[in-house]
């Protein structure tokens, strides 16, 4: 299915957001995840299920001020 | 001895990891700089994972990391984005921006007094960053905020000072509040300023990361910092418009006044 990925489209087949964050080879990264705008926790990943046209962020630590 | 939300820091210099050379420049500025406190961010992460590698930096500094929702135009944006960071950086400190105009970089201060509601009633620590506003730093603290952190000038200007008289003023009336003045300064006399108004601390990144030597400039703004506390501790005179003698009058020689 086609969903957006830190703004861009992507197919997949994962199912969960979990799934998502393998596929896309964050297993195991310090990251943080929010579906259509909306905080989805670590503890959430495996039970969060993927629609189509889902907008997902993934986002890491970074330089700021 | 500084305190935010109960917990004490040696150094009054919160310093900002984004512009740097490199990450060994950076790392050796953090040193530089004394600071016990940076301000990080989160930002999308690509398939090279290079969020990763910074954060391992970081962790090295030992510091307590202050996460940043810089970018954020929006209530919504910026109680998501704090949430993220929550969980990636295991803090409930949370340094809040919500933009409201590209400029000047302006805070939205309506935005952020609401999501400096919603954030504390979360349980979140929150460092507003705002406006020189009284009445706003007045509905910051209503809103639950133990800190405030008022603008000098716009982010990355490194103009100084904007307007001394209404940080003089928030300092005054908030005598027992945190007070840090972030964003805007450009050289170590400005941050000295700040200090010797009473500001508890200073944060600042683009001065130090574009400086020809951010390592020295860190070390600079250090020293200024700890001489602008020195200042305003030791009790700076008043200013007054007529000069006053400081060599004692009485005995000068040649003089025709009564001894």
């Amino acid at each position: 299915m086609k969903i957006t990925v830190n703004g861009a489209t992507y197919e997949t087949g994962a199912v969960t957001l979990a799934a998502l964050l393998s596929e896309l080879g964050h297993d195991g990264a310090v990251v943080a995840t929010a579906v259509n705008g909306e905080f989805a926790g670590r503890a959430s990943r495996a039970e969060t299920m993927l629609r189509a046209e889902d907008e997902i962020e993934i986002v890491a630590p970074m330089q700021g001020g | 001895m500084a305190g935010f939300y109960g917990i004490d820091v040696a150094s009054r210099f919160m310093i900002g990891t984004a512009g740097y050379p490199s990450p060994a420049i950076l790392g050796e500025a953090i040193h530089a700089s004394g600071a016990e406190i940076v301000t990080v961010s989160l930002r999308r992460e690509g398939a090279g994972g290079a969020g990763q590698a910074f954060w391992d930096l970081i962790r090295q500094t030992g510091c307590r990391v202050l996460p940043n929702t810089a970018g954020c135009k929006t209530v919504k944006e910026a109680v998501t984005t704090a949430q993220m960071a929550r969980e990636v950086f295991e803090t409930p400190w949370i340094k809040l921006e919500v933009i409201g105009e590209d400029d000047t970089l302006q805070p939205d201060v309506f935005a952020l007094v609401e999501a400096a509601r919603v954030l504390t009633d979360d349980g979140f620590q929150v460092f507003p960053y705002t406006t020189d506003d009284l009445i706003v730093a007045e509905k910051l603290l209503a809103a639950g905020c133990e800190v405030l952190m008022p603008w000098g000038a716009p982010i990355g200007s490194g103009r100084g000072l904007n307007n001394p008289y209404q940080l003089r003023t928030l300092r005054a009336h908030f005598s027992g509040v945190p007070l840090v003045v972030d964003a805007g300064l450009g050289l170590p006399s400005h941050a000295a300023a700040a200090m010797e108004l009473g500001y508890d601390a200073i944060l600042l990144n683009t001065a130090v990361a574009k400086a020809g030597d951010p390592v020295g400039m860190a070390a600079a703004f250090r020293d200024a910092i700890t001489a602008g506390r020195a200042a305003f501790e030791a009790g700076p005179i008043e200013v007054r418009d007529m000069a006053e003698p400081s060599t004692p009058v009485a005995g000068t020689p040649f003089w025709q006044g009564a001894e």
